[in-house]
């Protein structure tokens, strides 16, 4: 009997603390702009992950990498200086959540855009500064060239995954058959595919071109070139901050468009002196363009000299793992990357 | 005579040594087998890894003069500042090593008995403040903010003072499950269950995004301020489990007995139940702490950079790219030599405090 009642009071004293914690939960929703957080703080909270190229911490504790870039361009655009930016890594499970608590001003963790992100959940994507997919790393000695000559294949993806299903979907298409072999941790990938228990493995191509340094004989495999998935990967923020959104948007394209004149850190200066108004605009020459919008006149100056262009950013951190623009080229030289004009 | 019978016992000693070696190790057919398949699978092991760390290894240079069949040493060279002390800046590493030092001192003299004292008690809330104002940049121009802090002094740090902090929280919970207050009996039961009930990541995620969301908008807490509140809270109901052991050993009489001297409820608790239970319970609570030790890694669920995720980190640079094993040989280094002298030092306080005991 008493320890009846004791069980009634735990489950009691248990449903009155979970009812306490929802009202104070619905009650206290997060309002006001990101932007008067940022420059009351004095630095932008930026969350980030950590894949080789992407973002990844160098020797001394700086964080480097093609997303970090994109950070301190940030950092630049609102502040003038790439140091007001903290970055903190994020597992894929905890950045929306901790987006949407606001405990990061902006995602620069590789967030695919997808549809429920932005109706359901509520968040604003930037341009996509990166287009990946789902690729295939298969071993050379199968003497396959495109993903639809495999047949019969042992193919290792990660258990639980959308890779999972859509290579099961890829290959109902193509009407050959694969043989699956679920792996549950990524870093066993390479060990899988270097003892020939599987003869490809499949992820998003920006992890797979990382995997594919650390094999012993990086030259025995090769990433298949199609893409069994649509994976464009954006700047994410949480909504009820247009003019945030807005910063980050035009700093995106401000490294496109500055790709696309052919302005570098290196001869950003040259340009200074260019006779083009639309130039002038740009770089701060013509002060008034970056007075209408609020902004340090030389703003998109000021990202170029420290940052550089989109080319020089990929250069910098996706070149030297063997990574190709591919469609991330610009759209004059067969890519998708397009900035909207500077006027 | 006498001179000459040490060295003869000696050897004597020694040849009986070795033979009774030679018995266990070939003495009967069943110990032979067993010793050939036991050497068999030892050189299995052990050679190939001798190879991989030693003869294979590289001890210097860049990443591209790694052979990729050995071990990398040259990797931890370059990467073992940032694996101990993560995003700290290289400049001010001396605060982080500071803390270290200071953390260890601290523990150890907490495990000797002749310290233990109002002393000892007042020195954790002293050293705690002085790591944390180290940590934070205190009297430095630029102050550093905690999500710079990393590796081994956060995984040491976190651990000692939650662990330390929760102690007396689990005291009180132990005392309130034991206590004759239905209500106080009450609370102590839900709030050990439901905290045992929850896993640490759960309890990391509500750090991380719920206390913030509960808390006004002015008050803005620490993220690492914020989980070790939380982990101390959740420490706490393990450890107040271990001590009710220790309570419920003690025999009621005793206490019965001191009630009965007009010693009141505290006084009763404070001389005569908490030392003998404390010290019933000390190998149970190292036990835990190292498990805790261990638990430490979960942080990195919520982006802090421990001693883990810092080394994992550090093999994600495109310039020292894939060294894993190396990273993670490192760390468990470091974590076996503090978890193995824990214990040791638990078997060794166990005996000490057990001849205390003995009548």
């Amino acid at each position: 009997m008493i320890k009846n009642k004791t069980f009634r009071w735990t489950i009691q004293s248990a449903a009155a603390a979970g009812f306490v914690a929802t009202t104070m939960l619905s009650g206290l929703a997060h309002a006001g702009p990101t932007l008067d957080k940022i420059s009351q703080r004095g630095t932008i909270k930026v969350g980030v992950g950590t894949t080789p190229g992407f973002f990844a911490p160098d020797s001394n504790g700086k964080w480097q990498g093609f997303f970090i870039d994109f950070g301190r361009a940030l950092s630049i655009t609102v502040f003038g200086s790439p140091d007001k930016v903290e970055f903190t890594s994020s597992s894929p499970q905890q950045r929306l959540p901790a987006l949407q608590s606001g405990e990061f001003d902006v995602l620069l963790s590789g967030v695919t855009v997808t549809a429920t992100r932005a109706f359901k959940l509520g968040f604003h994507f930037g341009p996509t500064v990166f287009y990946d997919g789902q690729g295939i790393l298969v071993r050379k000695d199968l003497g396959v060239t495109k993903a639809a000559d495999l047949d019969g294949a042992t193919i290792g993806a990660q258990s639980g995954t959308t890779g999972e299903l859509n290579v099961a979907d890829f290959f109902r298409k193509t009407g050959k058959t694969f043989k699956a072999v679920t792996i549950e941790d990524t870093g066993q990938f390479i060990a899988a595919l270097e003892s020939g228990r599987v003869d490809a493995i499949t992820q998003d191509s920006s992890d797979l071109v990382g995997k594919r340094t650390q094999l012993k004989k990086p030259d025995d495999y090769v990433l298949l070139p199609e893409r069994l998935s649509k994976e464009p990967l954006a700047p994410a923020i949480a909504g009820g901050d247009d003019r945030w959104l807005e910063i980050v948007n035009w700093t995106v394209n401000a490294t496109i468009q500055a790709e696309e004149w052919g302005i570098t850190s290196k001869n950003v200066d040259e340009f200074l002196k260019s006779e083009d108004p639309a130039i002038q605009r740009f770089l701060g020459v013509d002060k008034s363009f970056g007075e209408a919008l609020g902004l340090d006149p030389k703003w998109a100056y000021n990202v170029i000299k420290t940052v550089g262009n989109y080319g020089e950013i990929f250069d910098r951190n996706l070149k030297p793992l063997g990574w190709d623009r591919g469609y991330n080229n610009l759209w004059t030289a067969g890519g998708l990357l397009y900035s909207p004009p500077f006027r | 005579m006498n001179t000459s019978s040490r060295p003869r016992s000696l050897r004597g000693r020694a040849g009986r040594l070795s033979s009774r070696l030679w018995q266990g190790l070939f003495g009967t057919r069943y110990n032979t087998i067993v010793t050939i398949v036991i050497a068999f699978l030892l050189g299995q092991i052990v050679l190939p890894l001798i190879r991989w760390a030693v003869l294979d290894a590289t001890f210097t240079g860049t990443s591209d003069a790694c052979a990729r069949d050995g071990a990398c040493w040259a990797f931890v060279g370059a990467k073992l500042r940032f694996i101990l002390f993560a995003f700290y800046p290289p400049e001010l590493q001396w605060r982080p090593l500071l803390v270290i030092v200071a953390l260890a001192a601290l523990l150890v003299a907490s495990a000797v008995p002749r310290f233990w004292g109002w002393k000892l008690l007042a020195a954790w809330p002293a050293s705690v403040a002085f790591c944390w104002l180290l940590l934070e940049g205190a009297f430095t121009a630029t102050p550093i903010p905690s999500n710079q802090w990393g590796g081994l002094p956060v995984t040491l740090f976190v651990w000692a003072v939650c662990f330390a902090a929760a102690t007396p929280i689990a005291v009180l919970l132990a005392l309130g499950r034991r206590s004759r207050l239905g209500g106080l009996r009450t609370f102590s039961i839900a709030y050990i269950e439901a905290m045992r009930g929850t896993p640490m990541v759960g309890i990391l995620y509500i750090a991380m995004l719920i206390v913030p969301m509960a808390l006004p908008e002015s008050l803005s807490v620490d993220k690492m301020l914020r989980a070790m509140i939380m982990i101390t809270l959740f420490w706490s109901a393990y450890i107040a489990e271990v001590i009710r052991a220790g309570l419920q050993a003690i025999p009621r009489g005793q206490a019965e007995a001191a009630t009965a001297l007009g010693l009141s409820y505290w006084r009763v608790q404070q001389l005569i139940v908490l030392p003998q239970a404390l010290r019933i319970v000390i190998p149970g609570m190292v036990n835990l702490a190292i498990g805790f030790l261990l638990a430490t890694s979960l942080l990195a669920v919520i982006g802090i950079f421990d001693l883990l995720n810092a080394a994992r980190a550090s093999a994600a640079d495109p310039v020292w790219l894939g060294f894993y094993n190396e990273a993670y040989l490192v760390v468990a280094t470091v974590y076996f030599a503090i978890c193995f002298g824990a214990s040791r030092y638990s078997r060794w306080l166990e005996q000490r405090l057990a001849e205390g005991m003995r009548r």
